[in-house]
């Protein structure tokens, strides 16, 4: 399914990097014919510096809060210009997405515009040095959520994008982890071949700022679709389907105590992660159940 | 065959953009700039106009995605006004950095606060710096020929640059006037599809919008300003050939009037123009030589021209239809600029009126010469058409 | 296989030889990246037995299919160990990058 091609190569991202590994996976699936725009962030400025360029395929940077807005531009010029056989594909970060982002990507899925935008959520402002973003989970600390002696971080949930999305009608949108890459290039193909707007929300472990060390980011991956604090699940034709639901729930606390963002959290903290997780799943069992 | 229609300035422009063969239209709706985008979105609709309208959010996302679209190669048209411009203004200079040649209408509008939907030039002057071709145009004929014009410019080889064609707002883009309608086929005579290798191409893949480290970020920018800089002579070639083609034409970045012996000249950007025009004919008549200049370009600006212009003049009057507040007259500066460049010694005068919309009357025009030939001493700042009293100290 | 490669870096001496427009070449490396490895992957073919998990969670993608086993681009490996984690058979190793 994916191509030996590498599109997404010599790039300036940290060592282990989550968000990278959907980029390069990402345009594995959807090929050279891809029309490609990234907002300021992590995935440009590691990519775009003249004479540097490590997109093989075409690629433009877009201002932070316009991706949405871009791929709507890139559709119409390529049906104007009639272009056939591409693929016109968003990449933005967690906060290129959910905050200065939401209300293009909005847009964009409104108008139906065929095009792939893929969200990689590292879950913190990154390429500026870890701020908070609406994609913050609670707890974990970030240079704008210092979490002082006696304090927790971040306090506010993380913002349900995926459901956002999905409640505009979307044609088609997925949860993703890079821990699961086969299951994260499956979406991908499958969004490829939808008409309209199709979204995936992948979760990417950044081991500078989630405080891991570069080799476990798949691990971690993993490990937070496995403890439920992640789920994978799709939307079309008007319904919610769950990709996944673990027999057993992995530990909780190991996968917080392993990431030096939230060392700080106490047992109760915890808890209070646990029951937030299960009142997720308490919603989501309205979802189209995995058969067995 | 052309045809005269009764029309507003904002549907001549939708004229102009039609004839041009815009193929990606991407608008948000704002006073006064709202009929020449349902103008345009109509023409689509009924089959007039082989376009794709991309209802677009907001401003920021308007030209985010004409600078998609644009970059396939596609040529693409926006139009906005007052905040809506102030709002997309961040992408402003992405699209002028990345050489996007989108054709932009700005509706002049006053910017808050307070509201306002009536017009001044305050929103694109604040916006000088943004990379872009300034133009002002004066009637609904000029709104037409250079929203077709403005194509021509932007995308000649040796520019490469969008252009921001501001109309008046309301005094411009709703008073109804006979254009003249070129037909389709002297409009394909003068401006061939956009054809550039300087485009997302899946054939060819390229990287845009690039960053480029402080080694090298200022030559880009050179280049940038020496593109800009080209217009000032393509504006002219450019004209001409609309002229050649159409019969009517407006020569370059200035329009002057009686300037050749003129003792006083009064300089204006846009629909007030005509009425300097009007005074300076009736000074004449008393024996005054007056004179006028009309702006045509802000970017480029025609340093060079205006210095020629000007040398034979006593005093020189500025109307300003914006305050660059604490300062003076945005364009008031950037003719002292050109004056003192040309080691000039005449006597320069700001006059600021028309904020938010203030008329400005014959009148007053006749007391800005008045106050020219007066000798006074220059101030930086005289507001015209007021008569509220000022007892603030 | 399209891959962006390496090239060597051009001095600018003239504006001209500056992009002249928005697009520039894209694909181009003029830097690699292994200056960046405190850790170095060893592969072992024979323990190997190519299931290519490596070269599908590589972030760099510095890690390709050859036949049934795997080559490592060491121009541009980062060392970030993630293959060393993922190979189940053990056939990758980190060693201190001397």
């Amino acid at each position: 399914m994916i191509s030996d091609d590498e599109f997404f190569y010599g790039h300036k991202a940290c060592g282990g990097c989550g968000g990278s590994l959907a980029v390069r996976i990402a345009l594995k699936v959807l090929g050279e014919r891809t029309l490609l725009t990234l907002p300021a962030g992590c995935m440009s400025a590691v990519s775009f510096n003249y004479p540097q360029m490590s997109y093989a395929n075409n690629a433009i940077i877009s201002a932070f809060a316009g991706t949405g807005a871009v791929m709507s531009g890139l559709k119409a010029g390529a049906e104007a210009m009639g272009l056939k056989d591409y693929h016109v594909l968003g990449i933005a970060g967690d906060g290129g997405t959910a905050d200065i982002g939401i209300q293009a990507l909005s847009g964009l899925i409104d108008r139906n515009d065929e095009g792939i935008y893929i969200c990689y959520d590292n879950e913190a402002y990154m390429n500026t040095g870890i701020q908070k973003s609406g994609l913050t989970p609670f707890g974990a600390t970030t240079t704008t959520t210092p979490a002082v002696p006696g304090g927790k971080g971040n306090i506010k949930p993380k913002k349900n994008l995926f459901e956002i999305v999905a409640a505009h009608g979307i044609a088609y949108a997925a949860t993703a982890s890079v821990g699961y890459i086969e299951d994260f290039a499956a979406k991908v193909k499958r969004a490829s071949e939808v008409k309209g707007t199709s979204f995936i929300h992948v979760l990417a472990p950044c081991p500078t700022g989630w405080g891991i060390d570069t080799a476990e980011t798949i691990e971690v991956a993993r490990e937070v679709v496995d403890t439920g604090l992640w789920y994978l699940a799709e939307y079309y034709d008007g319904e919610y389907h769950l990709n996944r639901k673990p027999e057993e729930f992995k530990d909780v606390s190991h996968y917080i105590k392993r990431q030096g963002r939230f060392k700080h959290l106490n047992d109760e903290d915890i808890n209070e992660i646990i029951r937030s997780r299960d009142k997720t799943w308490d919603r989501i069992a309205g979802f189209k159940q995995p058969g067995k | 065959m052309s045809e005269t229609r009764f029309i507003s300035g904002d549907e001549a422009f939708a004229q102009g953009i039609r004839l041009a063969r815009a193929l990606v239209i991407s608008a948000y709706p704002i006073t006064p700039q709202t009929i020449v985008v349902e103008r345009l979105a109509e023409m689509v609709e009924e089959g007039q106009l082989d376009s794709r309208f991309i209802h677009v959010e907001s401003e920021h996302s308007a030209m985010m995605a004409a600078m998609g679209a644009s970059a396939v190669g596609a040529r693409t048209f926006t139009a906005t006004s007052s905040q809506g411009l102030l709002y997309m203004a961040e992408c402003l200079s992405y699209v002028s950095g990345g050489r996007f040649p989108i054709v932009m209408m700005n509706a002049n509008r006053a910017t808050a606060l307070p509201w306002s939907i009536y017009g001044d030039h305050r929103d694109s002057l604040s916006l000088l710096d943004c990379g872009w071709i300034q133009i002002y145009v004066e009637d609904a004929q000029e709104a037409l020929d250079m929203a077709v014009q403005a194509y021509a410019l932007a995308e000649a080889e040796e520019i490469r640059l969008p252009v921001m064609v501001n109309l008046d707002g309301f005094i411009l883009t709703h008073t109804y006037e006979p254009v003249d309608i070129p037909d389709q086929e002297t409009i394909d005579a003068f401006l061939p599809g956009r054809d550039t290798w300087d485009r997302l191409d899946p054939e060819n893949p390229v990287s845009m919008a690039v960053t480029v480290g402080p080694e090298l970020n200022e030559e880009i920018n050179i280049l940038h300003h020496k593109a800009s800089i080209n217009a000032l002579d393509t504006i002219k070639k450019v004209d001409d050939k609309y002229r050649k083609i159409t019969g009517r034409g407006y020569g370059g970045a200035l329009r002057t009037y009686l300037t050749e012996d003129a003792d006083y000249i009064l300089i204006s950007l846009g629909s007030i123009s005509g009425l300097i025009r009007e005074e300076a004919d009736r000074l004449r008549d008393e024996g005054i030589r007056a004179g006028a200049v009309s702006i045509r370009m802000m970017r480029p600006f025609p340093r060079d021209e205006l210095i020629r212009v000007l040398k034979g003049a006593r005093a020189v009057g500025v109307i300003d239809k914006d305050i660059s507040f604490g300062y003076e007259g945005t364009v008031y500066t950037n003719v002292n600029s050109a004056l003192m460049q040309g080691r000039s010694h005449i006597p320069t005068y700001d006059f600021v009126g028309g904020i938010g919309g203030r008329d400005i009357s014959l009148a007053d025009i006749e007391e800005c010469f008045k106050d020219m030939m007066s000798g006074r001493p220059e101030e930086s700042v005289k507001f015209i058409g007021t008569e509220v009293e000022d007892d603030i100290g | 296989m399209i891959k962006p490669s390496l090239e060597k870096k051009v001095k600018i001496t003239a504006l001209s030889q500056l992009p002249q427009g928005g697009s520039c070449r894209t694909g181009v490396l003029v830097e690699k990246n292994a200056g960046w490895r405190n850790k170095c992957p060893v592969f072992d073919s024979d323990k190997c037995i190519g299931c290519h998990q490596c070269y599908l969670y590589c972030p760099d993608g510095v890690i390709s299919r050859k036949g049934k086993k795997i080559k490592i681009d060491y121009d541009f490996c980062k060392g970030c160990g993630i293959c060393e984690r993922i190979c189940r058979v053990g056939a990758i190793h980190m060693e201190d990058e001397k």
